[in-house]
């Protein structure tokens, strides 16, 4: 009988008797979810162009974050120190297209996720080798982030909002709002649609397939710095972050790996999901449920969508 | 002829080799340093090491070695894995391996059975079973200066003495959700129990090390009195940022001494003024045996710190405490057994005999360094004191004497906790300390 008391009205109970700490525990599970959203993007990116899912895009915002610190850090100003990181996205994502990517065209999705993988080992050795093993601090005040909070009274207590989560809300719905524009309504992203249902029919059309893919991988080089920089503000630049980034992996399978909105809404539906349920079923199962519930969330949304929300419906006639 | 002549270059040369690693392991003290200067938890790793190694190279080139043998320290890089760790510890048993040191309470509860059967000792300073502090059970294993538990019971005495009396209170125990987090947890619930303290648990996932705000949500819905925290790597200084957003006060939350370094801290700065941590080990450096460091190693070209100023941090004087005492059993060793090339098993001995009393820390140069640490027959844990100190928002101040664990309760755990370990394990190595 407690144990129904504790599942069905003890919570619920809970958000009724403090509507300020439930509205604390949805704005974390916003700001969370936004973050995951954010890095679900990168993903979503190069999925779309190459139908593989990139390992290493955990890496890549770590490996983007610590070019931007390492920079500054070298006595390079913040906002230089910030187009160098892009630079070096950038390089990145050329050198992945030229090493990499152009040697398989037309090979199995499986060849390309291995690539991927052994991408990732290669960007964790080159981080750890150049910049080090250590945790470092993003620089938030020196690019001209908000630092502090600000307390809003509400229904006899307290939200707690820190101007750096808002600066990642705005900085994510930019971020979405320009890449769906670019996929949307510009010849790139229109011929990268194409790319991705096809690599030899888009080749056929006339569409460089070695350009599309350095295109995607700089926008998603793009992506893990914002990422970067807004995780690393939250706590901090070290290579435990890259495991943040398997908090995607539950998103995708939500939102679809091939859709934008679906990487968005997914993310909050994760972020907010896991903070409900840790905050006010948590203790039920002794805490740290945050871990898998994302993924049982994700699960459930499977059984009746196997393509996620947004997901492309792919009927194959026999 | 070709196949002959083929078989019998592989032949000597399989035998030179050995010859050469037989000569080089009597000539030398092998070390092996179980490092992790990758993964998650490079951040501590890294100093740690640094210091390890800095000391035994101060020593071989200001001394000559530990009785005229040199000191050979060869790293292995496990990234904090137990699996690689017991790799590295395969690897490198049969070069002469005097001790293993680690640094990792995973991989030293992977090392625990392998001990008696290699003859090798463990040394996990400060961490890892806090069962094996009992001698008579675990031969093989050292943990001193203080187990776990003993540390655990420290802190609880220090906030029952800040509150005037923890009965009644609540404590919030955030940890890392792996062996090491969990280790005092039998520890604090017996306490709770026996002193009247109500605890709350928030495990945090290794996956979550970085995205704690869900755990934070949870302590200001609990409203803990003091949280006390078992984080380690990246999970530090998330946690103390995390407190600080939720203006939990931060001079009631105490890390043990994996969760209070320059490396844990520098990244939160101001934002983390007033987190307390326990230690151990002085910083600084300002004691003759660090000098030595900055002149025969450092300045010399011969150390791995990226910056003069890594010397004197936190972790940098934990690894060169460990060194200290490791270099003290070698010695102790030597002595007892009239040998300058040790093996493991004479190592046992001198890790047994280990008396670095504060007459002996100032003979090193290190007066003042570390407590005491005493060990016997049935005691290798120690048991010793451990002090407070808090971070300013640039550097961590002493707050606290030393505060010495409480001893009556925690031994009659450890023993019970050993009997219960060693019950499963028919023909488990014991020893008979009357």
């Amino acid at each position: 009988m407690d144990l129904l008391y504790n599942i069905f009205i003890d919570p619920f109970a809970q958000m009724a008797a403090t509507p300020d700490f439930l509205l604390q525990v949805l704005w974390e599970g916003f700001v969370t979810g936004t973050l995951y959203a954010l890095i679900a993007l990168g993903y979503v990116l190069i999925f779309k162009a190459s139908g593989v899912f990139n390992f290493a895009q955990g890496i890549m915002v770590v490996f983007a974050a610590l070019s931007l610190v390492g920079f500054y850090e070298a006595g390079v100003p913040a906002y230089l120190a910030l187009i160098m990181a892009l630079g070096v996205m950038g390089v990145m994502a050329i050198g992945v297209e030229r090493l990499v990517l152009r040697h398989m065209v037309n090979q199995p999705e499986i060849i390309l996720f291995m690539a991927t993988i052994g991408l990732s080992y290669f960007l964790i050795g080159a981080g750890e080798l150049i910049f080090g093993g250590e945790t470092k601090s993003m620089i938030t005040q020196e690019l001209g982030l908000p630092t502090g909070s600000t307390v809003v009274d509400v229904a006899g207590g307290i939200v707690i909002l820190q101007h750096i989560d808002v600066a990642a809300a705005v900085i994510a719905a930019i971020l979405v709002a320009a890449l769906a524009f670019f996929f949307s309504k510009t010849r790139i992203g229109r011929a990268l649609r194409a790319v991705a249902d096809d690599h030899q029919a888009a080749l056929s059309v006339g569409i460089s397939l070695n350009q599309i893919w350095a295109v995607v991988w700089f926008a998603a080089g793009i992506v893990a710095l914002a990422t970067g920089i807004m995780w690393g503000a939250r706590s901090d630049v070290s290579f435990a972050l890259q495991i943040v980034a398997l908090k995607a992996l539950p998103v995708l399978i939500l939102g679809g790996f091939t859709s934008i909105p679906g990487a968005i809404i997914g993310g909050l539906i994760i972020g907010v999901g896991e903070k409900i349920f840790e905050v006010y079923w948590g203790g039920l199962l002794g805490g740290g449920v945050e871990g898998w519930f994302a993924y049982v969330i994700a699960l459930i949304f499977l059984l009746f969508r196997p393509q996620g929300l947004f997901g492309e419906k792919i009927i194959e006639r026999i | 002829m070709f196949k002959k002549i083929a078989t019998g270059a592989v032949i000597a040369a399989t035998a030179l080799t050995m010859q050469t690693a037989s000569v080089s392991a009597q000539e030398t003290l092998f070390v092996p340093s179980l490092s992790y200067r990758t993964g998650p938890f490079a951040g501590n790793g890294i100093p740690i090491a640094n210091g390890f190694a800095d000391y035994f190279t101060m020593i071989n080139e200001r001394d000559g070695g530990i009785g005229g043998l040199k000191v050979v320290v060869e790293e292995c890089e496990t990234g904090y894995n137990a699996q690689k760790g017991v790799e590295c510890y395969e690897a490198t048993k049969g070069k002469g391996a005097l001790v293993y040191n680690p640094y990792s309470t995973g991989i030293t509860l992977q090392l625990i059975p392998k001990t008696p059967v290699d003859k090798i000792p463990v040394l996990s300073m400060g961490y890892g079973l806090s069962a094996a502090a009992i001698g008579e059970k675990f031969p093989w294993v050292f943990n001193y200066p203080a187990t776990y538990w003993d540390q655990m019971s420290s802190i609880i005495k220090y906030i029952d003495g800040q509150e005037g009396g923890i009965k009644g209170k609540k404590v919030g125990f955030i940890y890392l959700d792996v062996g090491y987090g969990k280790e005092p947890i039998p520890l604090l619930d017996q306490l709770a129990e026996e002193m009247g303290f109500e605890v709350v648990k928030f495990p945090v996932g290794v996956k979550e090390m970085q995205n704690q705000s869900s755990h934070w949500l949870n302590v200001r819905k609990e409203k803990p009195d003091w949280m006390i925290m078992w984080g380690f790597g990246a999970m530090n200084a998330t946690a103390i940022k995390e407190a600080a957003k939720i203006r939990y006060p931060l001079d009631h939350f105490i890390g043990n001494w994996w969760a209070g370094a320059h490396a844990d801290l520098e990244p939160v700065g101001e934002a983390g003024k007033g987190y307390i941590s326990a230690n151990m080990a002085k910083a600084g450096t300002d004691m003759p045996a660090v000098q030595d460091i900055l002149k025969y190693v450092v300045d010399a070209g011969k150390s791995q710190v990226s910056d003069r100023s890594e010397v004197g941090k936190v972790l940098y004087n934990r690894g060169m405490l460990n060194a200290v005492v490791v270099a003290e059993a070698i010695r102790i060793a030597q002595e007892m057994t009239g040998k300058t090339a040790i093996t493991g098993e004479d190592m046992r001995i001198g890790l047994e005999n280990m008396d670095l009393s504060d007459e002996r820390l100032k003979e090193l140069g290190l007066e003042g360094f570390t407590v005491p640490i005493k060990a016997t027959c049935e005691n290798h844990g120690s048991g010793g004191p451990i002090f407070m100190h808090q971070w300013n928002g640039s550097d961590f101040e002493r707050i606290s004497d030393l505060i010495p664990p409480m001893t009556d309760r925690v031994r009659a755990m450890l023993e019970e906790a050993a009997d219960k370990y060693i019950a499963d394990k028919p023909g488990w190595q014991t020893q008979d300390c009357g």
